[in-house]
């Protein structure tokens, strides 16, 4: 396109030239030749300046994130600087809860609009294996430590699959009312379980995922035990009668938004949500709400890049990446939300919040004292059983 | 002007017959008004019919596995999977030789994933064995069986041949027999566990709650289309912007409205334990349940129901009804045999867009319909978005199609499509 406009600007400059010469030399006005330059002069100029323009509007990517709060602390860690630091304008979709299937619809079409998608690990690996998603070399791509240590070291665990690039980590994690459980808080994970302790509503995510994991926790189950029991159907049948005690005092949530409101509203006396979620009820909604960290199950959130990018596309979502996921950037993000970094290295770097003034050390799931009973999901067990342990899930929510 | 000739048939001026004439002009004409439609024909073709022709398909489409393992469905036409054995060398040789080749083109996840709708732990099991199979000579080794059983236990379970061999043909009833609680098993269709029994249940709620929810409609929404029409402009546009109000507010917003107003903490609940007419401690239960569904997709619902009505009330002249009064019926036959009548058209303009909508739903019953209102839609969504299983919504979406076009055919024979009135 570009190539074909200055082609004919150059022709229809030819064309001027000889024109006004020949209108110069039959008038032999001089000035009239020179403003006639100073005019071609101006066309060219104008024309170059939309060339670049039209250049540099090129030098765009869209990166699809989950918006809200969430994507406001990736535009201030990582968007902006680096805009600033290389004049590629960002567009932010924010798809990530449909990214998986909109992904395979595009690959179908043949027609990709994404350079970085920010997805949970479990559509990550699902991405992977569907061969939507490009594989990576974490230390090659990935920038090192600040010591010099490998990405994949810095990164250890929670590279769960072949094409995911850690960003965060979060949890699902409990919350309850300060003024509903009486004098005796929650310690413990199995209070949701406890309604004689805890009367009142408690608000669980409508799906098997985290309910399958605590109500074997809170039946007796050793924590090893649990993924392995859950493979077999008496394992999962004891799972849903556990769950089947609280089933009455249960409201089933859908979107991550809704306990925060249940809660707030005093409708439950304690419920499950992502922590950050949680957090922002807290501490910048001053609820009289608190943290039940006890039985947190994490989960990881990161990039990946599409397969079928072009080579220039690919190669500036790796640039992007690289730089989106180096120390301090990932220490950056959690001035803005409380979601933990997934590099080792990036965690002493944690610091204030960057609005409240508050530390953010203690509210991140990964903090020492917060993470004495946690769970990290088990992505492998999921892939292959959650078609299979959901569609009994909701047979027996619909009972 | 034209002539007539004695014997022949009429002729225009330039002389041709008179029908050819005609006949030209009109087919011209039909095709100027085809070429005016045809930028929406081709629209609507591209961007409506054939995507759901081409979604619609995928409900019977199976050839993933027979594309990517196309040796091992060969082999295995010659194994009796009702025989009890496992199948000999062959299949497994032919399987290691496909399973090398899709391990290396990076496809044998895609079958994996497929496999494991149908049984869990199929995508594990040809992701840790393909891990293996780039390192196999085919021509050297010759035992593939015990190499693959060795590989992984799997491999020995007859269970994942049998699912293998009865879901590699080309075109499939599985996802269908899925949509009905059923299976496609080695010895032919039979039902799913009970434990997993749910879409045929979530069929049948669909379709009640759908019609309760479009009689509400109908009840609450005939007043109000009558005092529409009969009430004096002024007032009666007044009405009008109130029914259109809400009908202009986001869906969600109003959904998430209806939260605060029906949760137990809510303004209702409130207003009633307030007023003494309920106890504190014997607060209703008006969301997260079906009854949330009603009412909250009632209310939503509610300007499709009114709008025909009204169209169709405003036609009906009043002199009638002034007319049967005169003639000495009272108020209620004068409604009942002469105006009620008549805005029937209205009421089946509203039903049908109200029940067809309402059937289609899921956001509202996600929010609000807590685990026992909740519609078919919502398993489709889920298998759109979540598990992934793009069949078997494809063939949940095909029944709901076919369910729909069903009662337009029933409504059709019983009231008839001509006594339905959009407009005035």
């Amino acid at each position: 396109m570009q190539a074909i406009s200055s082609a004919l600007i150059a022709d229809e400059y030819k064309k001027i030239c000889c024109l006004t010469r020949n209108a110069i030399f039959f008038h032999k006005e001089r000035d009239v030749w020179e403003n006639v330059m100073k005019f071609t002069k101006t066309v060219f100029a104008t024309a170059a300046l939309s060339l670049f323009a039209g250049l540099a509007l090129a030098e765009e990517m869209t990166i699809v994130s989950w918006g809200g709060a969430y994507s406001k602390s990736q535009l201030k860690a990582y968007h902006e600087p680096y805009t600033a630091n290389t004049g590629v304008t960002i567009i932010n979709d924010e798809s990530a809860g449909t990214a998986v299937p909109k992904l395979r619809a595009m690959n179908e079409a043949g027609n990709l609009t994404w350079d970085v998608v920010d997805v949970e690990a479990g559509p990550a690996m699902q991405l992977c294996d569907e061969g939507l998603a490009m594989e990576i070399d974490h230390d090659f791509m990935l920038a090192d430590a600040p010591d010099g240590t490998l990405a994949s070291v810095d990164f250890g665990d929670f590279i769960v699959s072949d094409c995911f690039i850690p960003q965060i980590v979060y949890s699902y994690t409990v919350g309850y009312r300060n003024d509903m459980v009486g004098s005796t808080p929650p310690t413990s994970i199995c209070a949701l379980f406890d309604t004689e302790t805890y009367p009142g509503k408690r608000s669980l995510k409508k799906g098997a995922l985290s309910n399958m994991e605590w109500a074997l926790l809170c039946d007796g189950v050793a924590k090893a035990d649990i993924y392995p029991m859950l493979e077999t159907a008496a394992g999962q049948d004891q799972a849903l009668a556990k769950l089947d005690t609280i089933k009455d005092d249960v409201i089933w949530w859908s979107a991550g938004a809704d306990t925060p409101q249940l809660l707030a509203d005093g409708e439950v006396v304690m419920g499950s949500t992502f922590n950050g979620r949680l957090f922002a009820l807290i501490e910048e909604q001053n609820q009289p709400v608190s943290m039940l960290w006890d039985g947190q199950i994490y989960d990881l959130d990161g990039w990946i890049i599409p397969t079928g990018l072009s080579p220039e596309r690919q190669a500036r979502a790796l640039h992007y990446v690289r730089f989106a996921t180096d120390t301090q950037r990932l220490a950056d993000q959690s001035k803005w939300i409380s979601y933990g970094p997934t590099r080792a290295s990036s965690a002493l770097l944690v610091d204030k919040h960057a609005e409240l003034g508050i530390d953010m050390a203690p509210h991140m799931p990964t903090d020492p004292a917060n993470s004495t009973n946690t769970f990290l999901m088990n992505y492998a067990f999921w892939a292959d059983y959650k078609d299979d342990i959901e569609s009994k899930f909701q047979a027996w929510l619909a009972q | 002007m034209s002539y007539t000739d004695d014997n022949g048939p009429m002729m225009t001026m330039d002389g041709k017959p008179l029908k050819r004439s005609l006949a030209i002009a009109l087919r011209r004409q039909k095709v100027r008004a085809l070429l005016l439609i045809s930028p929406l024909l081709i629209f609507v073709l591209f961007t409506f019919l054939f995507p759901i022709a081409s979604m619609l398909f995928r409900s019977v489409e199976n050839d993933i596995v027979s594309e990517i393992l196309p040796k091992t469905v060969v082999a295995l036409h010659s194994w009796d999977a009702e025989s009890g054995e496992l199948p000999d060398e062959i299949v497994y040789s032919a399987f290691a030789g496909d399973l090398q080749r899709a391990a290396k083109a990076k496809d044998h996840t895609r079958v994996g994933l497929r496999l494991n709708y149908e049984k869990s732990g199929m995508a594990s099991l040809f992701k840790k064995t393909a891990r293996q199979a780039k390192k196999w000579d085919l021509e050297a080794d010759t035992s593939f069986k015990a190499k693959l059983i060795e590989t992984h236990k799997g491999w020995a379970d007859i269970a994942v041949w049998q699912t293998l061999k009865t879901h590699s043909s080309r075109y499939t009833s599985g996802y269908f027999l899925n949509s009905i609680d059923m299976r496609k098993t080695v010895s032919g269709p039979e039902f799913q566990p009970e434990d997993r029994q749910i879409l045929v249940t979530l069929f049948k709620r669909t379709l009640i709650i759908s019609l309760v929810i479009t009689m509400s409609c109908i009840l609450l929404s005939y007043p109000v289309a009558w005092l529409l029409a009969n009430l004096p402009m002024r007032q009666a546009n007044l009405l009008m912007i109130l029914v259109l109000l809400p009908f202009w507010t986001s869906l969600l917003v109003r959904t998430s409205a209806w939260k605060v107003m029906l949760q137990q903490q809510g303004v209702i609940n409130d207003l009633l334990v307030a007023l003494g007419m309920i106890e504190e401690t014997g607060r209703l239960a008006l969301i997260n349940n079906q009854l949330g569904t009603v009412i909250a997709m009632t209310h939503i619902l509610l300007p499709f129901m009114i709008l025909p009505m009204y169209s169709v009330m405003q036609s009906i002249p009043p002199t009638y009804l002034r007319a049967a009064k005169s003639l000495g019926a009272t108020n209620w036959t004068a409604f009942w045999r002469i105006y009620f009548p008549q805005s029937v058209p209205g009421i089946g303009a509203g039903s049908i867009l109200v029940f067809i909508l309402s059937i289609g739903y899921y956001i509202t019953p996600e929010i609000v319909g807590g685990n026992k209102g909740v519609f078919i839609s919502n398993r489709i969504a889920y298998h759109i978005f979540q598990s992934m299983n793009w069949g078997l919504a494809a063939a949940l979406g095909t029944i709901l199609l076919v369910a729909v076009l069903i009662l337009y055919w029933a409504y059709d024979k019983i009231v008839g499509i001509d006594n339905v009135k959009l407009g005035g």
